[in-house]
């Protein structure tokens, strides 16, 4: 479990982040969202005990990060922002080096350290030096090294940065099969990770958390959920046909592929109406879709609408 | 303590991981022989005893600890595994005592390769063993005491030709501390109390007094202190610094 009271770091005059207080549970994976600078990983520093709160506070795993450091960190598996690790070392050495310092030992030592390369597929680079692997590879190992002690909490900053669309999907995969009995936050840029991963989000900027909810019901706060988008061969025609619906609110066409989207006023379901309408009108439909909500909209109106007290700071 | 031991080994086997440690260890043990023959006048003396060879590791210490210390910690802040080491379950006094540890272990063997040279003075006279041994174990104490500096200044930057200028300029300033050079200027501005305790400062008057065999305990404590203080000026640099 994690648990931030009123969790603040400032900089000088600078808030990097403001009084933020969240819970995250057993069995979630909260996704932490935000513009570059939002405070993201600087919450995460926070949580792993890097960096001292300004003010307010953090627990991990029942632990306070600040009077009871080795024992929450004890509990957590971390993966720093660009996944550092020790270059001169090869994979080998490095997996040793964290289960030392992690106190594995005997039996158990082996089996962890073979179930983390096994997960991350390290077997075929074991002995080269981790300067000389790929940038994906090396975020694999830093990703090895953070699950090699099997910990209850995980902090992932950014884990499938840098991963080509494979990897990212193995990354996930892992995630997902981990996060049954953890408590694991990871951040990101990628919004169809959120949906891939995440059962919660949090969006920040400028320190402040904006919104705080699931994938889907961030999608609902979109403009284009439950809209009904096509494409027809006479763009006119439909819009026509769309327009005698009643309960849509506004039609916009894109003006690079044509493709037409009706949004419905709020609250309505038009997906049904306007399938009739265009039949009714003998409009020649090539396809049509009902649209769930654009989380990337979603994201630019939440942290833009934030954006004006951003620029103060 | 264990958390120390892992990161001491860890630490230690990375120097020898590239082939900078042989590098260092050839140059240092081509000086040493060079400075002691040479300009030491090892053979021209006439005497059994070592003392052309430890007079000059003041000297020699000056560039080459610089070197070692550098990256202790500018490179972790470079590469970004200090975030890394400092988020495992180590505290942050383990974490500076098994890189100094193993950085000092490092020189020591460095030292301890020149045993040839003890082999060759018992071999061509009857010196005093006693005083040899002082001598080492001054010289590796005065290495800790300089190494401790370049581990607080490695902390203070992420640029390694940073940190080995700035360690230069203070130990040699140390390594002078009693003498006019350094006295002179203080005493223009600073009343003698504080010249006095300054001059009290210099390495080579306490490595001169351990190395004619006189192990004194103030002299001892004097070394040690002088490392337990920048350890733990380490260990503040790197907590303000981390914020950064």
């Amino acid at each position: 479990m994690i648990e931030t009271r009123q969790l603040t770091k400032r900089y000088g005059g600078f808030t990097a982040v403001d009084a933020i207080t969240f819970k995250v549970e057993p069995g979630q994976v909260l996704g932490f969202l935000g513009p570059n600078g939002a405070g993201k990983s600087t919450t995460m520093k926070m949580l792993a005990g890097f960096l001292a709160p300004t003010s307010g506070g953090a627990t991990v795993a029942g632990f306070d990060v600040e009077s009871q450091p080795l024992e929450a960190k004890r509990a957590l598996g971390y993966l720093p922002e660009g996944a550092p690790s020790y270059g001169e070392m090869s994979v080998r050495e490095f997996l040793d080096f964290i289960a030392d310092v992690r106190g594995l030992k005997g039996e158990p030592r082996y089996a962890r350290i073979d179930d983390a390369i096994a997960r991350l597929h390290l077997e075929r680079v074991l002995e080269q030096p981790i300067d000389t692997l790929s940038k994906g590879f090396k975020r694999r190992v830093g990703l090895a090294g953070s699950i090699l002690h099997d910990p209850k909490v995980l902090i992932l900053d950014e884990p499938t940065d840098g991963l080509d669309p494979n990897q990212k999907q193995e990354v996930r995969t892992l995630i997902n099969s981990m996060a049954r009995d953890k408590t694991v936050i990871i951040s990101t840029h990628l919004l169809e990770e959120v949906h891939a991963v995440c059962t919660r989000a949090i969006i920040i900027a400028g320190g402040r958390i904006l919104a705080d909810a699931s994938p889907s019901e961030l999608e609902a706060r979109s403009r284009y959920h439950q809209a009904v988008s096509l494409t027809a061969t006479n763009v006119n025609q439909a819009k026509e046909a769309l327009g005698k619906v009643a309960d849509v609110a506004a039609i916009e066409v894109d003006p690079q592929d044509g493709r037409i989207t009706a949004f419905p006023k709020p609250g309505r379901s038009i997906f049904v109406a306007v399938g009739d309408a265009l039949k009714a009108q003998g409009v020649e439909v090539r396809e049509l879709a009902l649209e769930a909500g654009r989380l990337d909209e979603v994201f630019r109106t939440i942290t833009q609408g934030a954006g004006g007290k951003e620029a103060r700071t | 303590m264990s958390g120390t031991l892992t990161i001491f080994k860890r630490e230690l086997r990375s120097y020898f991981a590239t082939p900078v440690a042989y590098v260092f260890i050839v140059i240092f043990l081509l000086l040493a022989g060079a400075f002691t023959f040479y300009m030491g006048g090892f053979y021209e003396r006439g005497q059994a005893d070592l003392q052309p060879f430890f007079n000059f590791h003041p000297w020699l210490y000056l560039f080459l600890v610089p070197a070692v210390s550098m990256r202790l910690w500018a490179e972790e802040r470079k590469t970004g595994t200090i975030e890394l080491l400092l988020t495992l379950p180590v505290t942050m006094w383990q974490a500076v005592l098994g890189k100094f540890l193993a950085a000092w272990a490092f020189i020591a063997i460095a030292l301890a390769l020149t045993f040839p040279i003890w082999i060759t003075v018992n071999y061509l006279g009857s010196p005093d063993n006693g005083v040899i041994f002082a001598s080492y174990l001054g010289s590796l104490l005065m290495a800790g005491a300089f190494l401790a500096i370049g581990s607080c200044l490695s902390a203070s930057t992420r640029n390694q030709v940073v940190a080995f200028i700035l360690t230069v300029v203070i130990c040699f300033l140390l390594l002078l501390a009693g003498f006019p050079l350094v006295l002179d200027a203080i005493s223009a501005v600073a009343p003698q109390g504080v010249v006095d305790a300054i001059a009290g400062l210099s390495f080579l008057t306490h490595f001169a007094s351990i190395s004619k065999g006189v192990i004194d305990l103030r002299d001892l404590i004097y070394f040690v202190l002088m490392i337990v203080a920048w350890l733990y000026a380490t260990a503040v640099v790197i907590d303000m610094k981390k914020a950064a």
